[in-house]
């Protein structure tokens, strides 16, 4: 199991060559292409929409044909997104980075720990730990949003940029990931010849261990980040000063406003296009690590 | 801290200390203080509320009052409804698209993952935003091509708008699905596959003998966070509410539970509808697996 996390592409290399072998003769496999690209075009159009609309001014954007380009003026249209309202969407876009990063930084950290802790060590309580975790897993988000906006209020931390990141440290399924992976791949005879040698049990985690948990550490970053940056109900409760809005919230505020400043269709448009690239580029590069680290999470399930 | 007692303590309880902290401050006390909240009602004095307000013990009132005035339960019920739909359709299509990724040729195969994978990457407000765009007449290409083939396509009509948005969710999520389903199907022996192909199993003996078996780990992931997802239905309707009447302020139990908090400012009433809605997600997920796991031994 080590071996596989270490080297994903060629695994994934050796196991296509399967794949390849039961694909059966030409026809079939022109058919199951056929099928592929039809589906393919349900979940491209709607992008392929936002980049060509994104292109267009406010007439065009209600008078011409949606999945084709009138008048492309892409340069105008992300000026005027960026400069509209003293820059609030660039800061909108900075605010989400900040609490998509930070907050899946210190979840990371916090759920290494906790694996680690949980899959290396005995004590009492232990599976009740975990147990009680992975209830944490599948607790909707109203039932933790309401209460902790009065407790935020009461702590004067509401509508602060603490509202939206201490909760965001916490995720349980980071948790359930890292014990999974900690369990499968960190060799309990490498700690033990660490520990003979005089290292201290944190020297060990920060130097052998957390390298070690790498892959699992990208996929726990990656989930946390995509699942901060998409979180709606948590922002929305918490804030209202416009300047802490993440770029989701600022999104739909401009909707209440489009129907008197048709302008904002437009912006709303483009600044929908812009949101996603960040996240995009992000799976993109990170995808390799990611798929290693899906395995973990389903095989226990 | 070197006393004998403090030294038999584990390490590992020092590796947990962080994130339990965390864990207890924002996930332990807050639904603590949500059933705390709960069982209170706030009572105001003055004619208007003008002498202040202080909390009363209701016991279960707030919970009866729900009940007794059907909107939330009536919520419950659409989603209920919504997910007997959705559901099924989001892991079929997501299984599926794995297992013809998993049979295609290698050429296409890394192209029409990411495809498929993509709109995972939209976040669900702008995804709403995008398919909000694409179901409006007037700015919808999806409209005036129904309406050129002479069909009226009404995706925000008071029967079709909750299937609009089980088609929102079905885009964002059948992908990301497929891919936990991939990422257990390339674990999936290959001897195994060629033990059968010895046997003389074909294609699709394969599949529904030896593939789906192995990869119903998989499939039970995705649907008990499905089931969750159904249940927590908040975004799609809200962003979608602008742009029809038919989504009213208590179309899913989130909504409900949020207009009650911050329109109608009784917290209490909304701690209640949060707990409920809580429980019944523990139990439809806790149900699901139970029933699984039984046909497994059986």
């Amino acid at each position: 199991m080590t071996a596989t996390m270490e080297r994903p592409t060629t695994t994934v290399h050796t196991r296509q060559k399967r794949g390849r072998l039961s694909a059966g003769p030409l026809s079939t496999r022109i058919i199951l292409t056929a099928v592929l690209g039809l589906i393919a075009i349900y979940f491209l159009v709607p992008v392929y929409w936002l980049i060509v609309s994104a292109t267009k001014n406010s007439t065009d954007l209600f008078g011409s044909f949606g999945l084709w380009f009138a008048h492309p003026q892409l340069l105008t249209n992300l000026g005027d997104l960026f400069s509209f309202d003293n820059h609030i969407y660039l800061r909108w876009g900075l605010n989400s980075i900040v609490y998509a990063g930070g907050g899946a930084l210190v979840a990371t950290a916090l759920a290494a720990g906790a694996g680690y802790g949980l899959a290396r060590f005995s004590f009492r309580g232990r599976e009740a730990v975990f147990n009680t975790v992975l209830a944490g897993v599948m607790l909707p988000q109203t039932a933790l949003a309401l209460p902790l906006y009065l407790l935020f209020a009461q702590a004067h931390l509401a509508n602060s940029y603490w509202a939206v990141l201490l909760p965001s440290f916490v995720s349980p399924f980071g948790v359930y990931l890292c014990r999974i992976y900690a369990d499968a791949a960190v060799p309990p005879g490498l700690l033990e010849a660490a520990r003979i040698d005089g290292a201290s049990e944190f020297a060990i985690f920060r130097r052998i261990v957390l390298r070690i948990m790498s892959p699992a550490l990208v996929t726990v970053f990656l989930f946390q980040f995509v699942g901060i940056w998409n979180n709606y109900f948590l922002p929305l409760v918490m804030l209202s000063d416009t300047k802490l809005y993440p770029i989701t919230l600022g999104l739909t505020s401009w909707q209440g406003f489009a129907s008197r400043q048709p302008l904002l269709y437009q912006l709303e448009v483009g600044g929908a296009l812009v949101s996603v690239i960040p996240l995009m580029i992000m799976i993109v590069v990170l995808q390799r690590f990611w798929r290693s680290g899906l395995t973990e999470g389903s095989v226990k399930a | 801290m070197a006393t004998g007692k403090r030294r038999r303590l584990s390490p590992g309880i020092g590796f947990l200390a962080p994130f339990c902290l965390f864990f207890l401050l924002f996930f332990i006390v807050p639904i603590g203080y949500a059933l705390y909240q709960s069982l209170f009602r706030t009572e105001r004095t003055g004619l208007y509320g003008e002498l202040g307000t202080h909390q009363v013990f209701a016991g279960f009132g707030n919970y009866t009052t729900v009940f007794a005035e059907g909107a939330f339960v009536q919520s419950v019920l659409r989603v209920l409804g919504y997910a007997v739909v959705q559901v099924p359709v989001m892991i079929v299509l997501a299984t599926v698209l794995a297992l013809l990724l998993d049979a295609a040729s290698a050429r296409g195969v890394r192209f029409f993952r990411s495809a498929f994978f993509l709109p995972y990457g939209v976040p669900g407000v702008i995804a709403s935003i995008l398919w909000g765009f694409l179901y409006t007449p007037g700015i919808s290409p999806l409209v005036s091509i129904g309406g050129h083939l002479g069909l009226t396509l009404d995706f925000l009509g008071p029967t079709t708008v909750l299937w609009s948005i089980a088609n929102i969710v079905t885009w964002q999520f059948a992908g990301y699905n497929m891919l936990v389903i991939i990422a257990q199907l390339k674990a999936v022996p290959g001897d195994l596959l060629e033990a059968s192909r010895i046997d003389g199993a074909n294609a699709w003996q394969a599949i529904w003998h030896v593939k789906l078996p192995l990869i119903r780990p998989a499939i039970v992931l995705t649907t008990v966070f499905t089931i969750i997802g159904s249940l927590q239905l908040f975004t799609e309707p809200l962003v979608l509410q602008p742009l029809t009447a038919n989504v009213t302020s208590t179309y899913t139990p989130n909504i409900a539970a949020y207009a009650d908090a911050f329109s109608n400012n009784n917290y209490n009433y909304a701690a209640a509808e949060a707990v409920l809605l809580a429980l019944i997600a523990a139990m439809l997920s806790f149900g699901f697996l139970r029933l699984v796991g039984g046909r497994r031994r059986g």
